[in-house]
């Protein structure tokens, strides 16, 4: 079906042009700055919106300018790609929303909703990217927009963790640049393409060359997506202010790396290849070691915050083992992670952000009793840790289902004793914080750091962990409805993966 | 060389590069107290001269023009194609934006030196005579001319450090002058011609032509400054006032680069053995990577940033093995040209934003830095954006040289060279970053003086450039084409 080219570029446009304008505007212009980017919001999703459902109908939308002598910009958004846009189009606007209560007041918020708005018009150039030129681009770009706001604190700690950031990433960058390089000399521009673009280039004899290419790539792609060993940077990142921390861990940062593994493997090499090769199995491999590494980090950590990171280190790599366990259960699993993880993790931001910004609190031992002062924020937090642990009918359980699932299926059981002592660790790091929050008394009376408000914080903070605690529920509860996110899934494994849909929905 | 009669204008526009410099150097030479409004106008006027050629070789492809209407053995030849047109580019468009630089920051303190135009706009008519010339004797009064008045301008602000890092410029230069002289004289005993047509066309491997290849390649490494001939580059580059260091490493040392490529690829070919083309190659590489070590290890802005331009230089020469000696217009030898294009701009906003820096604090101590981000946010933000193009990261310029670089270093199976390439990437990272770090840290930071906005502007504006290069390298590519031998 022929759909408007132009589309895919008014998607990047539409967060572009507001960003760079804003970064022209003083603190004092902030109502002109808020309701601006608010519409540019808007009108981002809308534009993904209108895309998704005529994607749905079998609209391909896509837009190429040349950029380099037989390498284009190529901006393509299939059902895989609208899955990740509406993800980020939409937390983008809770995280704005929220912001603009957790940043009140603070210096310098030009920059930071500048470098916010480009964070998130990378990560959708990353979504789009339909070649590995052009996913390389956004991804180096997103490296970039990111470190200023890692740093936006200016804090000595925040310096040092911008450096441990750009040290990783660049070094991520460059491996992924020498992997694409070496691919492009082999076998050109290499589309994404349905089934893997390798697979029908016929380069059987260059199994050694394919092997250290993929090694490349998934270097490269692991530093994002936090792969032990190359998930220092994460933790150290989380002095970046809340809404940062919010919108890296469930949509822009880590799910980028998450996504190009996904790319990687299925659209560029393509299973069979890559089974061919036997890379798969160590990937799983690491994935799994990442997953109970994660776990067992996050088990040790007091600072709020950094538990959450090491559980996003852990969480992460649920879709890099759901990708790299062929077949339509374990790939449905891995692919419905990228949302499912998103919505989860950011309402524990978010929360962990308004305990922080509300009652100064930023370790789990201080948190004895912090339910009675913030009833609405500990029921949004706890539900959202009970869907990270896998609770069904919340959105992880039906992570955790497809993933045992295909596992199963595969004959391997290995993956599902991953998964059992994950959810194990997950329980034992998760499980005390609500058990404080809600039965322990608190030692004393809190100590306030804002102004009473109608509620029990700035509802601004307040709104967006309810929206998506609410939708950690329905993701879960509608899975296989048209409103799931699983059912979404299957049009993508119809159209862009080897696998028909009822093989992920009976 | 397919030379075409056609013309898009109704007058001779090659010329033009050449002499509005020189016209303009002569006024403002005579009218030092107009010396500012001069210098200003006559650079965007020579801009303006460089875009209608451009539009004319784009439209009617390369053309050569014979001065005085005697035609190529006896007459002086001009030459435009692809590569002299960018090149010519590249000196108008960051000249240009050097010259407002260069009006606001010598009318602060006790800089005010007039005679900084006449000599810029002379160095400006060498740099361009080399870009069009087609002649090897004339390419050398070009370098001699150039070389004088860089010296001048690097003893322009005075004192004794200017001094003595003029005197070793001066050597440096007269040296790698007099090698390409005795090239010269070699070729023209052997073979009888000075055009580089006729040149290209008649040499053999014979020694005397060994011989010159060799007296020419020392002398223009030496000038351009390839390891481990860089040793005079950061010193000299470092004591200069702003805009001269800015010139310096983003022209100057690209004209001799220029003269190496096109003798290299145009009129040497049959006279280059592989080992050569591999040593330099080599050359180049440990360039990067000892340039870069070096640019990480220093406490000075200005000497960081003229390190770094010792390993951009690298990148350039490592274009020599990846081409081949045949490869005029192939994608190692595009990349190599785009990498000296963008790294004018880079660089040029690079020393210019420092000289910004360094005059608000006092000093150009990187540690001085601290802080500075809440007095002169803009010149930081150039400083770093430059940056991005220097580590090679896209949309860049740099991205666009490094991607070419890379594609032609796999494809022929150089992976040492693509090693270099890399590591350099990230060792200009380190050093890149290291200052961003120092400049955002620190708290209030100094009490810093006023500087005008038109010198953050300026160094803004070229930095924007090179990072937005990358989106042009469709056309630029296509420009550096035309003129290439099918």
């Amino acid at each position: 079906m022929n759909a408007d080219p132009f589309m895919p570029l008014f998607v990047l446009l539409s967060s572009l042009v507001p960003s760079l304008v804003i970064f022209g505007l003083s603190d004092r212009q902030a109502g002109l700055r808020r309701w601006l980017y608010l519409g540019a919001e808007v009108v981002k999703l809308l534009l993904v919106v209108v895309m998704a459902e005529r994607a749905a109908a079998g609209a391909v939308y896509e837009f190429s300018v040349p950029l380099l002598p037989g390498a284009e910009l190529v901006l393509r958004a299939g059902p895989l790609a609208l899955l990740f846009l509406v993800l980020s189009a939409g937390l983008w606007l809770l995280t704005t929303i929220y912001a603009n209560g957790y940043m009140a007041g603070t210096p310098h918020q030009s920059r930071f909703y500048g470098f916010f708005g480009l964070c998130v018009t990378a990560t959708a150039g990353v979504a789009m990217a339909g070649n590995l030129l052009t996913f390389f681009f956004f991804y180096e770009l997103l490296t970039l927009v990111t470190y200023p706001l890692v740093v936006h604190t200016q804090s000595e700690a925040a310096l040092r963790a911008g450096r441990t950031y750009l040290r990783y990433a660049i070094a991520g960058g460059t491996a992924l640049l020498a992997g694409v390089i070496w691919l492009y000399v082999l076998a050109g521009a290499v589309p994404f393409t349905e089934g893997g673009a390798l697979a029908a280039a016929g380069l059987g004899e260059q199994r050694a060359a394919l092997t250290a290419i993929f090694v490349l790539l998934i270097l490269g792609l692991g530093v994002k997506s936090a792969l032990v060993p190359l998930h220092g940077w994460l933790p150290a990142a989380m002095v970046a202010p809340a809404p940062v921390s919010a919108l890296l861990h469930a949509v822009a940062v880590v799910k980028a790396g998450a996504f190009g593994v996904l790319r990687v493997v299925y659209e560029v090499f393509g299973v069979s290849l890559a089974q061919e090769l036997g890379v798969l199995g160590p990937l799983a491999v690491a994935a799994a070691i990442t997953i109970l590494y994660g776990s067992w980090m996050a088990l040790q950590q007091d600072e709020l915050k950094k538990r959450l990171a090491y559980s996003t280190v852990s969480q992460l790599a649920y879709i890099t083992l759901g990708v790299s366990i062929a077949g339509a259960e374990a790939t449905a699993g891995g692919i419905v992670h990228l949302v499912h993880h998103g919505v989860m993790k950011i309402t524990l931001f978010f929360c962990a952000g308004v305990i922080a910004k509300t009652l100064g609190l930023t370790r789990i031992s201080e948190l004895d009793g912090v339910a009675r002062r913030l009833p609405a924020t500990m029921v949004a937090f706890s539900v959202a840790a009970l869907g990270m642990m896998g609770l069904p009918p919340l959105a992880g359980f039906v992570t955790k289902w497809y993933l045992g699932l295909g596992a199963a299926e595969n004959g391997e059981l290995w993956p599902l004793a991953v998964l059992v002592l994950s959810t194990v660790l997950n329980a034992a790091y998760f499980l005390p914080i609500i058990y404080r929050a809600w039965f322990k008394a608190p030692p004393g009376p809190f100590t306030e750091k804002l102004p009473p408000s109608r509620f029990e914080t700035r509802w601004v903070l307040l709104l967006p962990p309810l929206v998506t605690a609410s939708l950690t529920v329905l993701v879960g509860l509608l899975a296989t409805t048209e409103l799931g996110a699983l059912q979404w899934v299957s049009v993508i494994a119809e159209r862009e993966l080897p696998y028909a849909p009822e093989d992920i929905i009976p | 060389m397919t030379p075409v009669d056609a013309s898009l204008w109704p007058f001779d526009l090659i010329i033009w590069p050449i002499v509005l410099p020189l016209i303009g150097a002569t006024l403002s030479f005579v009218l030092p107290r107009l010396a500012v409004p001069l210098g200003v106008s006559t650079a965007f006027v020579t801009l303006l001269s460089v875009a209608a050629l451009l539009l004319e070789v784009w439209a009617v492809g390369a053309e050569s023009y014979a001065l005085g209407g005697w035609a190529a053995p006896l007459g002086i030849a001009l030459y435009a194609d692809g590569l002299s047109v960018v090149m010519l580019l590249m000196a108008g468009a960051v000249g240009a934006l050097i010259s407002v630089y260069a009006a606001g920051y010598f009318k602060l303190g006790a800089l005010d030196i007039a005679i900084f135009w006449p000599l810029w706009l002379f160095l400006w008519a060498a740099l361009n005579a080399i870009f069009l010339s087609n002649d090897i004797f004339n390419l050398y009064v070009g370098l001699e001319l150039m070389g004088i008045s860089a010296v001048g301008l690097v003893v322009v602000a005075g004192g004794r450090t200017a001094v003595v890092a003029g005197t070793r410029y001066l050597l440096v230069s007269l040296i790698g002058s007099l090698a390409y002289l005795l090239g010269v004289a070699l070729l023209y005993g052997a073979f009888g011609t000075l055009d580089l047509d006729t040149l290209a066309a008649s040499i053999t491997p014979v020694p005397a032509a060994w011989a010159a290849v060799a007296l020419i390649t020392v002398g223009m490494a030496l000038k351009t400054a390839l390891f481990p001939l860089h040793f005079w580059l950061p010193p000299t580059h470092a004591s200069a006032p702003a805009p001269v260091s800015a010139l310096l490493s983003g022209l100057v040392a690209k004209a001799s680069f220029y003269l190496l490529l096109r003798l290299w690829f145009s009129v040497f070919p049959a006279a280059l053995t592989p080992a050569v083309v591999h040593l330099i190659g080599l050359l180049g590489a440990f360039g990067i990577l000892w340039g870069s070590a070096l640019a990480l290890r220093q406490s000075r802005l200005k000497l960081l940033i003229a390190y770094s331009t010792v390993a951009q230089i690298g990148y350039l020469f490592v274009l020599f093995p990846l081409a081949g000696p045949n490869g005029w217009g192939s994608e190692a030898w595009s990349g190599g040209v785009i990498q000296a294009f963008s790294h004018a701009f880079a660089k040029a906003a690079m020393f210019l934003s420092a000289g910004t820096l360094a005059y608000a604090v006092g000093d150009d101590g990187i540690e001085s830095l601290g802080g500075v981000t809440k007095h002169l946010p803009l010149s930081v933000v150039a400083f770093g954006l430059a940056g991005v193009s220097l580590i090679g990261l896209p949309p860049s310029g740099g991205f666009t040289a490094k991607w070419l670089l890379l594609l032609a270093a796999f494809g022929t199976g150089q992976w040492w060279h693509a090693l270099a390439i890399l590591v350099g990437s990230l060792l200009a990272a380190g050093y890149v970053f290291r200052v961003v770090q120092v400049a955002l840290s620190g708290g209030q930071g100094r009490a810093a003086r006023l500087t005008p906005r038109r010198l953050e502007v300026a160094s803004l504006t070229l930095a924007l450039i090179a990072l937005l290069l990358g989106f042009a390298s469709a056309p630029l590519l296509q420009l550096l084409s035309i003129g290439v031998p099918a």
